[in-house]
């Protein structure tokens, strides 16, 4: 973890605040589990997963529509709808703390001061009937001792920092004023607010075109390395991954089938769903006539996970064994894990089953 | 599947009698201000000037940002939209003037594949008789058992159980919904297809199952397609030729090999620079050109070539003179006076 450690040095804040305990990992889950009740039965849309993030790191979540990505990211926050959902059990430490031993209270301190979030749909997060300005400067008035006017030259140095032109003049703007790529920014803006030490952002560009997502992730991608915040992406597209992240967890029916680093599962994936995503991808740098072999099959219902493993009815390579025996995350290299009964048999097979 | 027979045919597809030839097409909305007296404040120039021809079996890509015009052109060519100026011809008929049998037959002839399959299928409506509504309609099977056969035959073309024809949308998933939207666009037995955003809202893995499906499906029946959408990687794996719009015009129509190696309009260079490679090693290698600013307002586009303000490479030409799309080698036109070298 080169990044993480450059950013240790370089940011003296951090060395206070982190009082002795593990400076490599800033956020350390185990065993997270959440679950909803439904008419149709408990649905588990998260089963289990562990992972972490170090200071400064970029991490990205990827995996199918439903798969428990956001819920994932959402229980971080304890922001589950209880009722129907609740963190059935878990840890979720962040900088030692339990997030979810917190009381209210604390929840509320530690959300948009230390870890903030940034959603797909910025509107979600953005106040409709505030000015861009109102809505800064109170977060800022709320979580920090500013003074109003202290307040007002920090939204918008804010502005600036995420580069929306004019800042001056969108301070006195109403979100519904901006285009889909300025209130995204005006949200990254709202997130940066506390000098916070990690955003999730979820799915922060699915709905914006290429050339806006571009600058908006060259933008996270800059604050991380020059402020040093740590970030978790969520999304579906495996080239944003690529592009922005150092580690990746891939997720399936609730639970994360396979971690490493970006270089090891694109290039040596060891678990069949993530070999099956990156066949089923188009891209730009390959010869066109690429055929796309897609992964057969629909993702499983969650209320009717069985015990075996949830990808073996799409696999290519299900044994037996995959029917009564969930595979649990194993090292297949250092910190390169896979959940999946053949993982070390895979480099070999996937010349010969393709 | 035999890409590289599709790709090797392009040469006789350029040279075939085109199905559909659009030339000149221009749509612009009013946009009114007042409650009571309405009165025209402006005009969102939608699309402004926009020609092409797509082949028999041919597959045409439009690309381009969110607001260009793309569904606009599409919504021309099925008359859903009455366009300003140009023309629509379909197999050697102009639309605009077509009686109202020669309407129906174009209605079978021109199907369309819409991008979100939720909102596009009736939530109340059995699948079995969303599929077979326009054979319905039409009366082209007019006996209810043929009809039934039709439905489970189009279901297993789609690589759907014929089951699925008693279930309702909200029963399927969404790679199911969106392949019950091409089967009953398939039910009258079409020549030319406009996807919409077909396979945008899908995962991968099961984006990857439609974009085979409807190759597939070009192949069996030599369908024309108007591939719109904005994802790149998606518009490269099937299409013939591209065609780049941005704010209501075409900057740049090529050969989908010769725009995707030799891109020369630069918002194309731009555009395809921005979309990520899903490969980390590639990604670090690659240089990223990063465009600046937005889509200017089609209300009140920039004067001259409406790329002018974010364009890198602009000179003072371009904020006078509207470039026209010319040929720069053959097949590949491009809209820019740079490039041109004029
Ligand atoms: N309030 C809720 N009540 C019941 N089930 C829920 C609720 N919220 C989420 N779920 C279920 O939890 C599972 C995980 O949902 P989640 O939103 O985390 O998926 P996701 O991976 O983020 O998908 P997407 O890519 O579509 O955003 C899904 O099966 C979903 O149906
Ligand atoms: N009926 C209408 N009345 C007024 N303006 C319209 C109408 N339909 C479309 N427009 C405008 O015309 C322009 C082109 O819209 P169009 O839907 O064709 O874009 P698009 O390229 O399909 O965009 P997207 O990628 O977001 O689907 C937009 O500025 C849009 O707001
Ligand atoms: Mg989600
Ligand atoms: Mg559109």
């Amino acid at each position: 973890m080169g990044f993480a450690s450059k950013n240790r040095v370089t940011n003296p804040k951090f060395w206070e605040a982190s009082g002795g305990w593990s400076l490599d990992s800033l956020l350390e889950i185990t065993d997270l589990t959440t679950e909803f009740d439904t008419s149709d039965g408990v649905v588990r849309a998260v089963g289990g997963i562990s992972y972490s993030v170090g200071v400064g790191e970029v991490v990205a979540i990827v995996g199918e529509s439903g798969c428990g990505k956001s819920v994932g990211a959402m229980s971080i926050l304890r922001l589950i709808p209880e009722p129907p959902g609740r963190i059935a059990k878990g840890q979720v430490l962040f900088e030692g703390r339990d997030l979810l031993k917190l009381s209210n209270a604390e929840i509320r301190d530690v959300r948009g001061r230390d870890i903030a979030m940034v959603f797909q749909e910025p509107m979600t997060s953005l106040n409709p009937v505030l000015s861009i300005g109102r809505q800064l400067t109170e977060t800022l008035l709320r979580h920090t001792d500013m003074s109003e006017s202290q307040a007002k030259d920090r939204a918008l140095d804010l502005l600036r920092q995420v580069g929306i032109s004019d800042p001056a003049r969108r301070l006195t703007q109403y979100p519904h004023h901006l285009s889909g790529g300025m209130r995204q920014r005006a949200m990254i803006a709202m997130a940066l607010c506390c000098e916070p030490k990690l955003i999730i952002a979820d799915e922060p560009t699915t709905a914006l075109d290429v050339t806006i997502q571009a600058q908006i992730l060259e933008l996270m991608k800059d604050l991380s390395e020059r402020l040093g915040v740590a970030q978790l992406i969520i999304t579906h597209n495996l080239g944003v991954v690529a592009r922005y992240a150092k580690r990746v967890n891939v997720m399936y029916a609730g639970k994360i089938v396979e971690m490493g680093t970006a270089k090891e599962i694109y290039h040596h994936p060891r678990h069949p769903y993530t070999l099956g995503l990156l066949a089923s991808v188009p891209r730009l740098d390959q010869p066109r006539g690429t055929i796309l072999i897609p992964i057969e099959g629909q993702p499983p219902d969650l209320t009717r996970l069985d015990e075996g493993c949830a990808f073996r009815p799409r696999c290519r390579f299900a044994t037996d064994r995959c029917a009564y025996e969930i595979p649990e995350l194993e090292s297949v290299a250092g910190d390169h894990m896979s959940a999946c009964w053949q993982h070390e048999d895979l480099d070999q097979k996937k010349g010969t089953a393709a | 599947m035999s890409v590289a027979e599709t790709i090797g045919d392009e040469n006789s597809l350029a040279d075939a009698e085109p199905l559909l030839r659009v030339e000149g097409l221009k749509m612009h909305f009013p946009v009114t201000e007042g409650l009571f007296m309405r009165r025209t404040v402006g005009h969102v120039k939608a699309v402004d000037g926009v020609s092409f021809t797509i082949a028999p079996g041919e597959t045409l890509g439009l690309v381009g940002e969110s607001g260009c015009g793309k569904t606009t052109v599409g919504r021309c060519i099925l008359r859903l939209e009455n366009p300003g100026a140009g023309k629509v011809v379909f197999a050697g008929t102009d639309i605009a003037g077509m009686k109202a049998s020669e309407i129906s037959k174009l209605r079978q002839d021109v199907q369309v594949i819409f991008q979100d399959p939720f909102s596009s299928l009736n939530p109340r409506q059995k699948i079995g008789s969303i599929i077979s509504e326009p054979l319905r309609v039409h009366g082209i099977i007019k006996d209810p058992t043929k009809r039934r056969e039709r439905v489970a035959e189009l279901l297993r073309i789609c690589g759907l159980n014929p089951r699925f024809a008693d279930r309702y949308p909200h029963e399927m998933s969404g790679g199911q919904r969106q392949r019950v939207g091409i089967a009953r666009a398939l039910s009258v037995n079409p020549k030319f297809i406009v996807c919409d955003e077909a396979v945008s809202a899908l995962d991968v893995s099961i984006q990857a199952q439609v974009i085979n499906l409807l190759e597939d499906l070009r192949e069996q029946f030599n369908f024309s397609y108007l591939f719109i959408a904005h994802d790149l990687s998606v518009v490269r794996h099937i299409c013939h030729r591209v065609a780049v719009m941005y704010l209501g015009k075409i900057a740049e129509l090529a050969d989908c090999d010769e725009l995707f190696d030799n891109p020369r309009h630069p918002y194309t260079q731009a555009l395809l620079s921005a979309v990520p490679v899903p490969d980390p090693t590639v990604e670090e290698a690659r240089s990223h050109q990063i465009l600046e600013g937005e889509v200017p307002s089609p209300m009140n586009p920039p004067s001259g070539c409406v790329f002018h303000p974010r364009c890198p490479q602009a000179i003072e030409t371009c904020r006078r003179e509207v470039p026209e799309l010319q040929e720069f080698s053959p097949g590949h036109m491009v809209a820019c006076p740079v490039v041109l070298g004029k």
